[in-house]
């Protein structure tokens, strides 16, 4: 069987879960691999979120919030835009590819768009294999 | 009363925190009122025979430094919780893997290369690997197997305590020996510690965390008054347990995290991303790109002493 990735997306209720649902009312195909989780503001998503979501089983994480400028609570989305790249350096020092984690801005008019980038992200996650979470219990 | 039964162990540790327990000086007397030590590999010639042929939970209290890399180390945590009532995870290795985890970044095969035969001092021109069985003429050699990945004392055996701190401060440990001599122990999963974090015990004046750059220690020459993350230099305090009195701070040395997360965290490394990323105050992705180069070893920094107990443990594949 073809391996088909498991992407987590974490939408912030103003503007990329907006996206994602003019996307789908408008009646744009996007790949079934991703499944949403609506928070309220991308600053709400802690590292901590990604982690987990690796460890449960994902093979890439997509982040979405407001277009920077655009946050309902001010500044949110530049907390996102500050702590995912510095969480993407940690993790390609703990084997996690730079490209199973992506930062993107959507707003809620933008339902092309959304689907646009997880089509991409799909396709770049399959390329990129399973991640295969271990916690080295196997080899001792 | 009859005298409490102590064993103390070491795995893979450096051996400070034996010597931790010798710093609480006069206090080491009570203990030998309190207690008979019946196991201590560093100080007295016991053998692992001795442990294995007394009762099950016949010691009282064993405090266990270190933490679990090879098939030894485990056999005699495995035997220590059977012998033993209570189980203290003492120290940082033996909490959340310590020092010796930043091992988990790399593997057995890496770490066997590089130690016998890349590392520039070694003369090794036939190669000589260790091995777990070695024939000789006399009969069988056995060494003990050496983990790919370190473990924590409680992914290997359920532990009772947790006493962190590299080594743990004698403060702790004596509130430990009080405990253990009025028998009052906190209830079982406790941690010897605060609840709250090292921001909380700091002397440091806090007042507006907002930085623009980030100095390595060696950069700059702390004032000695402020925040040392205001003044640009990574501190653990946001995202490490209490306990410590902020000791390294008033040292003049940011905090390094060896009390791991406090209450409630799962994951001290990503808290550390958290913070570092939410007070630099930049906004274009050129500074981003900055703020991430200017944090040099992020990974490193942030799981010094917890990488074993975070959440993805090892590098992966």
């Amino acid at each position: 069987m073809s391996f088909e990735p498991k992407i987590v997306g974490f939408l912030c209720n103003w503007c990329s879960y907006g996206a994602a649902d003019l996307a789908g009312t408008s009646r744009i195909k996007y790949p079934s691999n991703i499944r949403i989780i609506r928070v309220m503001c991308s600053g709400r998503i802690d590292p901590t979120f990604v982690l987990k979501a690796f460890e449960k089983g994902a093979d890439g994480v997509l982040i979405c919030g407001c277009h920077i400028g655009d946050c309902h609570y001010m500044e949110g989305n530049h907390k996102a835009a500050r702590r995912i790249p510095l969480l993407k350096k940690m993790l390609v020092q703990l084997g996690i590819e730079d490209q199973r984690i992506r930062l993107e801005w959507c707003s809620a008019a933008e339902g092309e768009r959304f689907a646009t980038i997880v089509n991409d992200m799909t396709e770049q996650v399959r390329k990129l294999g399973p991640l295969n979470y271990s916690s080295g219990e196997v080899h001792g | 009363m009859a005298k409490l039964k102590l064993a103390l162990y070491w795995a893979a540790s450096c051996g400070g925190c034996d010597v931790a327990l010798l710093d609480i000086n006069e206090k080491i007397l009570d203990v030998a009122e309190i207690a008979d030590i019946v196991f201590w590999p560093i100080a007295m010639d016991f053998k692992y025979d001795d442990i294995a042929a007394i009762q099950d939970g016949a010691i009282d209290v064993c405090l266990f430094n270190g933490a679990v890399r090879n098939s030894e180390q485990e056999e005699i945590a495995r035997l220590l919780r059977v012998k033993s009532k209570v189980l203290v995870a003492f120290g940082s290795c033996a909490c959340f893997g310590g020092i010796p985890a930043l091992a988990n970044f790399t593997s057995r095969d890496e770490i066997i290369k590089y130690s016998y035969i890349e590392a520039p001092s070694n003369d090794n021109p036939d190669k000589t690997l260790p091995q777990e069985i070695t024939e000789v003429d006399e009969g069988k050699l056995e060494l003990p197997e050496l983990y790919n990945t370190v473990k924590t004392l409680s992914q290997v055996v359920p532990v009772e305590y947790y006493l962190p701190g590299c080594p743990p401060p004698v403060s702790l440990i004596i509130e430990l020996v009080n405990d253990l001599a009025d028998n009052k122990l906190p209830a079982p999963g406790s941690t010897i510690a605060s609840d709250k974090t090292v921001c909380d015990e700091c002397p440091l004046k806090k007042e507006n965390k907002c930085i623009s750059r980030i100095y390595r220690p060696q950069e700059i020459i702390p004032d000695g008054e402020r925040c040392l993350l205001e003044q640009g230099l990574i501190c653990c305090g946001p995202a490490t347990r209490g306990g410590c009195g902020a000791a390294c701070i008033k040292a003049g040395m940011p905090c390094r995290g060896c009390f791991g997360p406090p209450a409630g965290i799962i994951d001290q490394g990503a808290k550390l991303v958290s913070a570092i990323a939410s007070i630099y105050e930049v906004v274009n992705e050129e500074e981003i790109t900055k703020m991430v180069d200017e944090i040099v070893d992020p990974a490193g920094t942030f799981y010094r002493f917890g990488l074993a107990d975070s959440i993805l443990k090892r590098r992966q594949s």
